[in-house]
């Protein structure tokens, strides 16, 4: 008879610190953040989709070396490149050399595992993860992003 | 004649404004309520405070299609949200708001809520029955089990109170209690010691009566999908939900006027309709913090907490007060 009453009791007592816990909730302030009006910047280390990095003159600082593509375990990066000449003065001459420029800079991100094998093994520090997260579509095109696009729609 | 007709045409109209309203209204504070203890903000956007968060609702759920399922009971089907909603209104015929506003005192109010409250158990058999749905089978049995189960502590308690006002009219019910805080069928009296008890007992039952969670066993989403209305949408989904609403006024409304003195002032001054408003708003508002703050209980926990707690404390604090009345 004793148990009986007071597991009533406990129980009974339980409920009320319960509620006494939810009552002052009720007046503290609200944590949420109105997404679509509201956002929240994003940590340091947020690993959204890749992009390129730009050099002084606004052009990638990418050179074309082809690491990222061989690095990326994924297979969703394609580039391609021309080779366009240019002259220098070297000893007072003017020398016309050859260098390679990026064309292309596909990314799939529909396979991207977001793994930065690309991000690693870039030694010109040319990409670098986006901050990018509002991506959101129902056609598996919209993830086939042309980074030099990007760069270039950023600069405008 | 003619007067009196047109009495009862108000008097039916007001009821079913004030259920609306109210049933509108409860449930864009029970989800702005919902919001504050979950730390955020509930319905924001539609309107300022989201105020114009229900007449979307409503227009919505009015806007849809009802859709019978097939191989439900038709008939049965279609009566169930209107037999869970008309009663809740029909209640409020009898409810005293004030000293001078109340449709229609009658000398057995007391009885006529409860009787109508225990139709509303049968509109949750007949949807759960009729929708030829397991799960709202399952639902409308679990329901009726624990509206009989909660019926009867209830029931007893209800009984206690009318021994000591000696009057089943509800109007008179508060008059008994009029006259301060000291003299509520709350506060423990020489012949009924343990009111507070009973007090917690009925207002436990209502929540169990109006399916309310922790007791919504009825409408468990987590087992039952949506319980005995998962076959309901557009305005039959509406119904039961305003049903749901008025039936917790009409709980908030008994638990005021057996227990806390009706339209009486704390103080004994200025009584009046107000008093009686504040008094079920914030005992719907403890319902509905009680509702976000208690997970719900199993059916055998239901069950036993009636059978093996409320019913033996309720009949033991009814011979108490039956000695006792004798006593003094
Ligand atoms: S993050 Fe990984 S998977 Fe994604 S593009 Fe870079 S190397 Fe490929
Ligand atoms: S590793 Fe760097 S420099 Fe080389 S192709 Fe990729 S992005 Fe360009």
């Amino acid at each position: 008879m004793g148990a009986y009453f007071s597991e009533i009791f406990l129980g009974l007592k339980s409920l009320f610190i319960g509620l006494g816990i939810t009552f002052k909730e009720f007046f503290k302030p609200v944590v949420t953040v109105a997404y679509p009006y509201q956002t929240i910047k994003m940590s340091e280390r947020y690993r959204g989709h890749i992009e390129l990095i730009e050099d002084e003159e606004g052009n990638p600082k990418c050179v074309v070396c082809g690491m990222c593509e061989r690095g990326c375990p994924s297979g969703c990066i394609s580039l391609a490149s021309e080779s366009v000449e240019y002259e220098v003065e070297v000893k007072g001459e003017m020398k016309t050399k050859k260098k390679k420029v990026l064309t292309k800079y596909d990314l799939n991100f529909t396979t991207c595992s977001l793994c930065g094998q690309c991000v690693e093994s870039c030694n010109f520090g040319a990409i670098k993860f986006s901050k990018e997260y509002n991506l959101a579509s129902s056609r598996k095109e919209d993830f086939h992003f042309d980074l030099l696009n990007r760069l270039k729609e950023r600069n405008s | 004649m003619s007067l009196t007709i047109l009495n009862a045409l108000v008097a039916v109209v007001a009821a079913i404004a004030f259920a609306a309203l109210n049933a509108a209204y409860l449930v864009w504070a029970e989800r702005r309520g919902a919001g504050r203890i979950q730390r955020r903000p509930g319905p924001n956007v539609n309107g300022p405070l989201g105020l114009l968060q229900p007449p979307a609702d409503g227009i919505k759920l009015m806007t849809k299609q009802l859709m019978i399922p097939g191989g439900a009971d038709k008939a049965l089907f279609m009566v169930a949200p209107v037999l869970a909603m008309a009663p809740a209104i029909t209640s409020f015929v009898t409810v005293p708001f004030s000293d001078t506003i109340v449709a229609h005192s009658m000398n057995i109010g007391v009885l006529m809520i409860f009787a109508f409250a225990s139709l509303g158990g049968m509109a949750i058999l007949l949807a759960g029955w009729g929708s030829r749905n397991k799960y709202g089978v399952m639902a409308s049995v679990r329901a009726v089990s624990q509206n009989i189960s909660y019926e009867v502590p209830m029931l007893i308690t209800v009984i206690t109170i009318v021994m000591m006002s000696g009057t089943m009219n509800l109007k008179e019910l508060v008059g008994a209690q009029a006259g301060g805080i000291w003299n509520w069928n709350i506060v423990p009296s020489l012949s009924s010691p343990l009111m507070p008890v009973s007090f917690l007992i009925f207002f436990i039952c209502s929540l169990a009566e109006t399916n309310r969670a922790p007791f919504d066993l009825g409408e468990a989403e987590s087992e039952l999908v949506a319980g005995f209305h998962t076959e309901y949408g557009s305005m039959g989904f509406g119904l039961f939900f305003m049903g749901e609403y008025a039936n917790i006024v009409i709980g908030a409304s008994l638990i005021t006027i057996l227990f806390l003195g009706g339209w009486d002032c704390p103080l004994g001054l200025f009584p009046g309709v107000w008093w009686f408003l504040l008094k079920i708003y914030l005992l719907i508002f403890s319902f509905i913090w009680i509702r976000w703050t208690f997970p719900r209980t199993t059916i055998y926990g239901l069950l036993n907490l009636s059978w093996k707690i409320l019913i033996p404390i309720s009949l033991f604090n009814l011979l108490l007060t039956a000695g006792l009345l004798k006593v003094f």
